[in-house]
């Protein structure tokens, strides 16, 4: 894994090389170059299956770390590729013409994050939600609770308790804190 | 049975495309008188030992419904089974939460439903939310959208539960309460008002007939 650690490093400028696992390793590449390297991972190196592609809303960084899952199956080592793109401005290359299946995980980003994928087919058609007119969901700075309480009709009555406090009033009220 | 009021307003069904429109019903749901006590107890007791259950799981509650199928719990014996279309069911158990988009299927399989019929209504989140009290797309409380006649309580309730609720719910029809279809009727627009406010692309019938 060593030598395909220095192989990334030398040619696109990989760096953080972490090995999570025997079986897996993770890295980081520049967002422009994330294409490259995974066209070059995809073509030379057997890293033939994409196995997810994934976003990581980073606020306090303002960014969104994008994660790009392939899998050799010649040697059964899977590799995460992880870039950052500006939160502020949340465009990243399309790999769907490198995976034809890409275009889900982007439609899911475009949906879920707000994350533009130009030239990405159906990216801007629904994914999972219908008729959703807030912000996108999985977004950090969306607050869900307002949003429901402000949506959804509550039935009054409802009591929430802190767990460890009402256990200890109701199994064992003697024991000391 | 006749319906108590007069010609009906008919329903605007602004959500289809006008080419649809005369496609779909343009009459609301519609209250029904019972018959003369001694008949309509007799259909009573007849509805309730024979309750067939629209097989659409609308949350992981619905789990629950295959152990009642099996030999240990056997709802068979009460003359509960499960049908495959709304349009054979007479009972519809919400199986726990229910996002928005599945709550647009609800009230288009409730409304196609034949009548009489009754909704169980199973574990916390369809009484207030549960777990997903502050979820971004799950209704809290179902009781907005459909009537509902019987709730089990639980999460998840065990099959026994279940069986007491169709129990209860047996009951309830026997003794003739079981009045959510005309409750329905009833506050149709209250009913659609709250549906419409959730379920925001709205491109189906008003009333799914």
């Amino acid at each position: 894994m060593r030598e395909l650690a220095e192989k990334l490093a030398g040619r696109y400028g990989a760096r953080e090389w972490r090995d999570q696992r025997r079986d897996l390793s993770s890295v980081t590449v520049d967002a422009q170059r994330m294409r490259d390297v995974l066209t070059w991972l995809r073509d030379e190196e057997g890293y033939v299956h994409l196995a997810f592609a994934t976003a990581v809303d980073e606020i306090e960084r303002k960014a969104f770390r994008l994660t790009y899952a392939v899998h050799n199956h010649g040697t059964g080592h899977g590799l995460l590729v992880h870039c950052e793109i500006d939160r502020e401005r949340p465009v990243m290359e399309s790999i769907h013409r490198l995976w034809g299946q890409a275009w889900t995980y982007q439609r899911e980003m475009k949906e879920w994050y707000g994350i533009d994928f130009p030239g990405s087919p159906r990216v801007d058609e629904e994914f999972v939600l219908e008729g959703w007119e807030g912000p996108p969901m999985m977004r950090r700075d969306f607050d869900s609770l307002a949003y429901s309480d402000a949506t959804y009709a509550e039935r009054p009555g409802r009591e929430t308790r802190d767990p460890a406090a009402y256990m200890k009033e109701k199994l064992y009220p003697e024991a000391d804190a | 049975m006749s319906d108590k009021k007069g010609k009906p307003v008919p329903l605007a069904n602004e959500g289809l495309p006008a080419g649809e429109r005369g496609l779909f019903c343009d009459a609301p749901p519609r209250e029904y008188a019972p018959a003369a006590k001694i008949v309509e107890d007799f259909w009573n007791w007849a509805r309730s030992q024979s309750l067939w259950i629209l097989g659409f799981g609308t949350g992981c509650g619905a789990i629950e419904l295959r152990p009642l199928m099996t030999s240990r719990y056997d709802m068979y014996r009460f003359g509960i089974q499960p049908r495959p279309t709304p349009r054979q069911s007479s009972v519809f158990v919400i199986g726990g939460y229910a996002s928005v988009k599945t709550l647009k299927r609800i009230v288009r399989s409730y409304e196609q439903m034949m009548g009489p019929k009754f909704v169980v209504a199973l574990g916390s989140c369809t009484i207030n939310g549960g777990m997903y009290w502050d979820s971004y797309n799950t209704i809290k409380r179902i009781d907005q959208y459909i009537p509902v006649d019987v709730y089990i309580a639980g999460c998840m309730p065990r099959p026994e539960a279940l069986l007491a609720g169709f129990q209860e719910l047996k009951r309830i029809i026997r003794a003739g309460k079981a009045e959510g279809q005309n409750e329905y009727a009833r506050n149709f627009e209250w009913y659609k008002a709250n549906q419409k406010r959730v379920i925001k692309d709205w491109n189906m019938p008003d009333y799914n007939w």
